[in-house]
């Protein structure tokens, strides 16, 4: 793995909240045009990572390097004009505007790009028929294609997606994984956090595990796939076997 | 969301203790002063060596008021800063010790007052009717109290502030509204008993050159029983109960998951704030022998509460003296040196008006928000700090 | 099925409580008085509308309650009294054109000064106390006193009065009903004004990002926005909205003294209360209750219109604790 491979580095980064210490000297790497799954259980400190790199919350030691460039003390809105995408578990999406203006507000000066909003709008045929409704109407499966389809209209070099599955119904499960395989397929670099290994498992390339804000496990994805023994330790038995 | 203001809140340290450890002290029967003090002050002094002694001169100076400042207005004074301490301490146990911000706080000064005027008002003057008039006054503030502290658990911060101020804003609606029960915006005018009379004298001599008339004996009344809820709210933080508060305070979720019901510690803290501030309105009456919307029920006092409580300093109990002292002696006293300032500026136009007496107000806001901008832990707070 | 007619009909409501009330006292009062008290209370809510949004506003977006909001009404008053005085040429003349044109330069001098001082307040004052609320109630209750004291240093402690201008005093007449001439005016101003607002929020892409930014600011930020760079445009302006407002009031009382704020603050309140704290839409809807059931009622009940707002937010918490349309996150 050379140095060019990693779109975005972490190394040794400490959060605190408030009084808390979150995260322990986190190392990752998300290689470029590759699915990095992070996992682990709750309160491991997944989504207080991805807050980091985002710029949420700040990182009390260690780097963060995006493209060459350390990203651990500009601000969010800067970090997001590098090209990097956050859908967070709560998938941010504004209610009371409606979809379109959802979508809108990821776009540049221009608004939409026809090509951009086809791309979308094929993925996720349902935004187009809720295209004016006000998005606090759409169901949680709706609100996750639009968070994602927000994230994803413009190009962007690295997308952060926090548990895109959860409560989520098998069908719509399956659409999203779908939609995350096509993604894949034009080289976007996605950092994915899943508690759904089925999930991870099939769109992810490189795996890393994080328990009580460290990362334990960093690999390739097939391996810790086939090795049942690993997964159970790593990440428990009721991990592994959730649908 | 720890605030500045919010970590500036001490706890009394330790080592406050003034008195020397028992060893050093030979006599037993000093032991037993030494404790006894402690006892009355509830192990919270006001700390420092310049803070104790900053007390105890006004503690002897309010004692011997009616002696070292002699006259009505001086008198007048001394009893606003005596039955001020008790608001603004009253004040200080929801604010400083448990973070609630409330705007309804006059509301039962004026319920206090109202209580012991409307009856003096309307019935025979007896001190059994003031006793009567004070129970109602606490009565209708328990009820209300109450209902305000289980409302403030459901509501953030803001939005409960918000609605404490229309609530005291209704308050003085009707009170300003309701002519036949409260005499409506010019109030009520009543006698009091006869011993608080001015005609009265409890001696025929002077004592040290001063008459002692009822005024002296009114105020001697607010005196002892300011005195007295003063302590008593001293042992009510040092108690467990204060120490859930001030938890409270720090960290809410913590302390209901820790088990203890927040919504009751919050509710029993406005009732017990609120009887302190009913109590203090029924001196009031005592003291002014009138009640009206504007005496006790304006926002303009609800404001020169928060100055006092902030520039005295929050969650210390102390810092309330300092703040009435402050802001009642500004009230009264620095018209004169603002007026003197003013007639020198009188050639400059804009300065002159600066400085006017009727301005004293501009000042007093100006040292405000310094003071939550530069010391917002306030007087006491800032001397009780390490060094 | 029948839940989601049911969900329906619930979302509709807090929209139909305004026509509700409207038609409710038309019996009660009788169509000549109903007409000119609807009137009073349509122009008394847009000028509330105005004080209060700007407030709502900067409270939904920035999370900051300013209690000194009440300053800034005053200081749009009292500059409007300035710019009027040299004025009174244009006032004098029964001129509508005369009239219209010394109005409206009053009023943009009074939204210029108020939005100039908010500029500083933001930068100085609230600047400190963003994330703290207990701070900012009382450094802001502080600077409330501070500049009503220096409103008095600079124009004196007496009300001032400010005579409507010529062509504007005076009733237009329909059928038996009476409504006061710069009544009208004053609506279609502040329905002008408030049209402007939803244009600018609905149409841009700043007013978009603003309505983002007070559902979810982390997520707005996470977009590429520099939200905190518009916190001041948006403080800027809600304090330039409460100038407009102190200014149309002013002038509808003839008289502005130094407390013209205060009355308005325990309505604003109300306003922001029944409206939901942050939601324009809420604060109109708010602010036109308000001001219709101060004047039925002050027509009805004399004795119950100080108190008769204070009932209604009472009643209306108690079928919507949040407001009636609540922001998430609120």
């Amino acid at each position: 793995m050379t140095a060019d491979d990693a779109l975005l580095r972490l190394e040794g980064v400490y959060t605190n909240i408030g009084r808390y210490r979150i995260l322990h000297g986190v190392d990752l790497v998300a290689r470029r045009g590759r699915v990095t799954a992070l996992l682990g259980r709750n309160g491991a400190g997944k989504t207080t990572t991805l807050r980091t790199i985002m710029g949420l919350w700040k990182a009390r030691l260690g780097k963060i390097i995006f493209e060459g460039q350390s990203i651990a003390t500009l601000d969010t809105p800067h970090i997001a004009r590098l090209g990097i995408a956050y859908v967070p578990e709560n998938m941010g999406i504004f209610g009371k505007l409606t979809v379109r203006e959802n979508m809108l507000l990821a776009t540049g000066r221009g608004g939409f790009a026809q090509q951009n909003l086809n791309r979308v709008l094929d993925s996720f045929p349902v935004l187009k028929v809720k295209w004016e409704s006000p998005a606090g109407s759409l169901s949680g499966g709706q609100k996750q294609m639009l968070a994602i389809g927000r994230s994803i209209i413009e190009p962007r070099r690295l997308l952060l997606i926090d548990e895109p599955t959860k409560g989520l119904s098998p069908a719509m499960v399956d659409q999203l994984v779908e939609a995350l395989l096509r993604l894949k397929r034009e080289y976007t670099t996605i950092l994915l956090v899943e508690q759904n290994f089925r999930v991870a498992e099939a769109v992810g390339d490189d795996v890393a595990v994080m328990d009580e804000g460290r990362v334990i496990h960093a690999g390739d994805m097939a391996a810790l796939g086939a090795n049942h023994g690993l997964q159970h330790r790593l990440l428990g038995l009721s991990m592994a076997d959730s649908v | 969301m720890a605030t500045h203001l919010d970590q500036a809140v001490q706890t009394p340290p330790d080592e406050a203790l003034t008195d020397a450890t028992p060893a050093a002290f030979p006599s037993a029967s000093r032991r037993r002063i030494g404790a006894a003090l402690r006892w009355i002050v509830s192990d919270d002094p006001p700390g420092r060596i310049l803070l104790n002694t900053g007390m105890l001169v006004i503690l002897a100076a309010l004692l011997f008021a009616p002696f070292l400042f002699p006259g009505t207005k001086a008198l007048g004074v001394a009893s606003r800063i005596c039955i001020f301490v008790i608001l603004v301490a009253s004040y200080d146990l929801m604010l400083g010790f448990t973070g609630i911000v409330s705007f309804a706080h006059t509301m039962f000064f004026g319920i206090g007052a109202y209580g012991v005027a409307i009856l003096l008002a309307k019935s025979s003057v007896g001190w059994g009717t003031v006793a009567l008039g004070t129970a109602a006054g606490a009565a209708v503030s328990i009820v209300l109290a109450t209902t305000i502290g289980l409302l403030s658990l459901r509501l953030r911060t803001i939005f409960f502030s918000m609605i404490t101020l229309a609530i005291a804003s209704f308050a003085q609606i009707v009170a300003a509204q309701w002519r036949d029960l409260t005499g409506g915006e010019d109030g009520l005018t009543f006698s009091v008993p006869a011993v608080l009379k001015p005609g009265f004298r409890l001696f025929a001599e002077p004592v040290l050159g001063v008459v002692v008339n009822g005024w002296v004996i009114t105020y001697y009344l607010t005196f002892a029983v300011s005195l007295m809820l003063f302590l008593i709210m001293l042992r009510i933080v040092n108690s467990p109960f204060g120490l859930v508060l001030r938890a409270i305070r720090e960290n809410e979720f913590r302390v209901e998951a820790m088990g203890y019901r927040v919504v009751a510690y919050r509710t029993l803290v406005c009732v017990v704030s609120a009887i302190m501030a009913s109590l203090a309105g029924a001196l009031m009456a005592l003291v002014l022998r009138y009640n009206g919307p504007d005496a006790t029920l304006s926002f303009s006092l609800m404001i020169d509460i928060l100055l006092m409580v902030v520039i005295g300093g929050m969650g210390t109990l102390y810092g309330a003296v300092i703040g009435s002292i402050v802001v009642v002696l500004a009230e009264y006293y620095l018209q004169n040196s603002l007026g003197a300032i003013s007639a020198a500026l009188s050639d400059v136009p804009v300065a002159s008006a600066l400085f006017h007496p009727d301005r004293w107000r501009l000042w007093l806001g100006i040292l405000f928000v310094l003071i939550v901008t530069f010391v917002p832990q306030g007087v006491v707070g800032r001397l009780r700090q390490r060094r | 099925m029948k839940k989601e007619w049911l969900d329906r009909l619930h979302g509709l409501a807090p929209y139909a409580l305004t026509p509700l009330v409207v038609l409710a006292a038309l019996p009660a009062i009788g169509v000549g008085p109903w007409l000119t008290l609807t009137v009073a209370g349509l122009t008394m809510g847009i000028m509330l509308f105005l004080v209060a949004s700007g407030l709502t506003l900067i409270f939904g977006l920035m999370d900051v309650l300013n209690f000194a909001h009440a300053a800034f009404v005053a200081v749009g008053a009292y500059v409007a009294v300035s710019v009027l005085r040299p004025l009174a040429g244009w006032t004098s003349e029964l001129s509508l054109t005369l009239n219209l044109a010394a109005l409206l330069l009053a009023l943009i001098s009074a939204a210029l000064a108020s939005g100039a001082l908010g500029l500083v307040f933001e930068r100085v004052i609230i600047r400190q106390v963003y994330g703290a609320p207990l701070r900012q109630i009382l450094i802001t209750i502080g600077a409330l006193t501070v500049i009503e004291q220096l409103i008095i240093v600079i124009w004196g402690p007496e009300a001032i009065p400010l005579p409507k201008p010529a062509s504007l005093r005076g009733s237009v007449f329909l059928g038996s009903s009476s409504i006061e001439t710069y009544r009208l005016v004053a609506l279609c101003v502040g329905l002008a004004v408030a049209a402007a607002m939803h244009l600018f929020l609905t149409r841009t892409r700043l007013g978009l990002v603003v309505r983002a930014g007070v559902e979810d600011r982390e997520m707005i930020q996470s977009l590429g926005y520099h939200i905190r760079r518009v916190f001041v445009g948006v403080f800027m302006a809600g304090t330039a909205l409460a100038g407009m407002g102190g200014m149309m009031w002013g002038q509808y009382q003839a008289l502005v003294d130094s407390q013209i704020g205060d009355s308005m603050t325990i309505l604003v309140f109300i306003i922001l209360i029944i409206g939901g704290l942050g939601s324009v839409g809420g604060c109109f809807i708010g602010a036109i209750l308000v001001g219709l059931t101060s004047n039925y009622v002050g027509f009805l009940a004399p004795k119950l219109a100080l108190g008769s707002n204070i009932l209604l937010m009472a009643l209306i918490l108690l079928w919507q604790p949040r407001g009636l349309f609540p922001i998430a996150g609120h």
